[in-house]
């Protein structure tokens, strides 16, 4: 098959560099829903000071000393954008545009990529970490939730699959 | 010698710096494989295009390999990895959530922020999704905390579970991946699609 993309095998070893230099260098792995966690836990700092510092879950990441937004995960994510954007430039993937299956509307592909949004961010904070954070850091470790969470998400979105199947195929 | 920064052979002010270098790669390799791109994920689930299975699996298993042959060489500490607790009840009840998630928005989180990089509005919206999710989480914390806390099993090993050397573990997941693929190839062939 042609493809416009990077051979998936050498993705995959360039993509496990990447995961190694971070255990190497900050002897931790790579994350993304974390990042998002900050920048909730900054806006309600923002917006309800007080409220985050009584709540028992913001209040672990506010206070006089603490800043949510220097974290490791912010720095990492500011990166991923600047690196997604150098590449999507590289190959002239750069475009304004709502991707979807020809045979859905543009705004149904957008209200399910919110409702999915919704249920990861939802489910990345019970699972502590989404599928590069717990899945794909966790079992480069050996960790046991990290293959855990790699089983649950792809088991769920396979048994899924077939209800779903009108926006895809 | 590594981990470095935890060790204080590089300054901690550097950590930062090192997550947004990082960071650069890890997009980069993310939008190269073509990650950015919601319906070649979705294939995945759909058998016309394996590339998540394939990126996902060689990049863990890389870095497993890497960590255990840097261990074995005396270049890293591993006991200075952090290693993501286990809490049963959570993670798989989070996972199961995340999958219907992924399903159902075409995304995960690395992999919208990837997309919305270079321009995706229905990653943008996803974005917004996980802001709103993790909100939603935080704002029902206290309801949900004895089950977030159930289960904990701290940083424990699925080689320590089952009394194996991390490098046998490895071999096992080697092996696993490899009948993966050959089956993702075969799907691919089964059921071809035109690439995204």
């Amino acid at each position: 098959m042609k493809t416009k993309y990077m051979n998936p095998y050498l993705a995959g070893v360039l993509l496990g560099l990447v995961l190694l230099m971070a255990f190497f260098f900050s002897g931790r792995g790579l994350g993304a829903s974390g990042a998002v966690k900050s920048v909730v836990v900054a806006a309600v700092e923002v917006v309800a000071p007080g409220h985050a510092a009584n709540s028992s879950f913001y209040s672990k990441y506010v206070g006089e000393d603490k800043s949510p937004m220097k974290a490791w995960l912010v720095f990492e994510m500011i990166g991923v954008l600047v690196g997604g954007f150098l590449s999507g430039a590289f190959s002239g993937r750069l475009k304004w545009k709502v991707e979807h299956f020809p045979g859905i509307t543009a705004n149904r592909r957008l209200v399910f990529a919110g409702i999915g949004g919704v249920l990861f961010g939802y489910g990345s904070q019970l699972g502590r970490g989404c599928t590069s954070g717990s899945a794909l850091s966790g079992m480069a470790s050996l960790s046991v939730a990290g293959f855990v969470s790699m089983m649950a998400i792809f088991g769920t979105a396979f048994a899924l699959a077939f209800f779903f199947r009108k926006n895809w195929i | 010698m590594g981990p470095l920064v935890p060790q204080e052979i590089i300054g901690a002010d550097w950590n930062l710096f090192i997550a947004f270098v990082v960071g650069i790669g890890f997009g980069f390799v993310l939008e190269q494989a073509g990650f950015s791109s919601s319906r070649k994920l979705a294939g995945m689930f759909y058998g016309y295009d394996t590339v998540v299975l394939k990126v996902f699996f060689t990049g863990a298993i890389t870095a497993m390999l890497g960590l255990l042959f840097f261990s074995l060489f005396g270049w890293i500490d591993l006991n200075l990895i952090y290693v993501n607790p286990t809490f049963l009840g959570s993670a798989i009840v989070g996972g199961i959530i995340m999958g219907a998630g992924f399903i159902i928005g075409g995304f995960c989180p690395g992999t919208s922020v990837c997309a919305a990089a270079i321009g995706k509005i229905d990653a943008m919206v996803f974005v917004g999704g996980i802001f709103l999710g993790i909100f939603f989480f935080a704002e029902s914390f206290p309801l949900i905390k004895d089950f977030y806390m159930s289960g904990s099993m701290g940083p424990l090993k699925v080689s320590d579970v089952f009394g194996i050397s991390g490098g046998a573990l490895a071999l096992l997941v080697i092996i696993a991946a490899l009948i993966m693929f050959k089956l993702g190839e075969l799907a691919e062939k089964k059921w071809p699609r035109e690439e995204y």
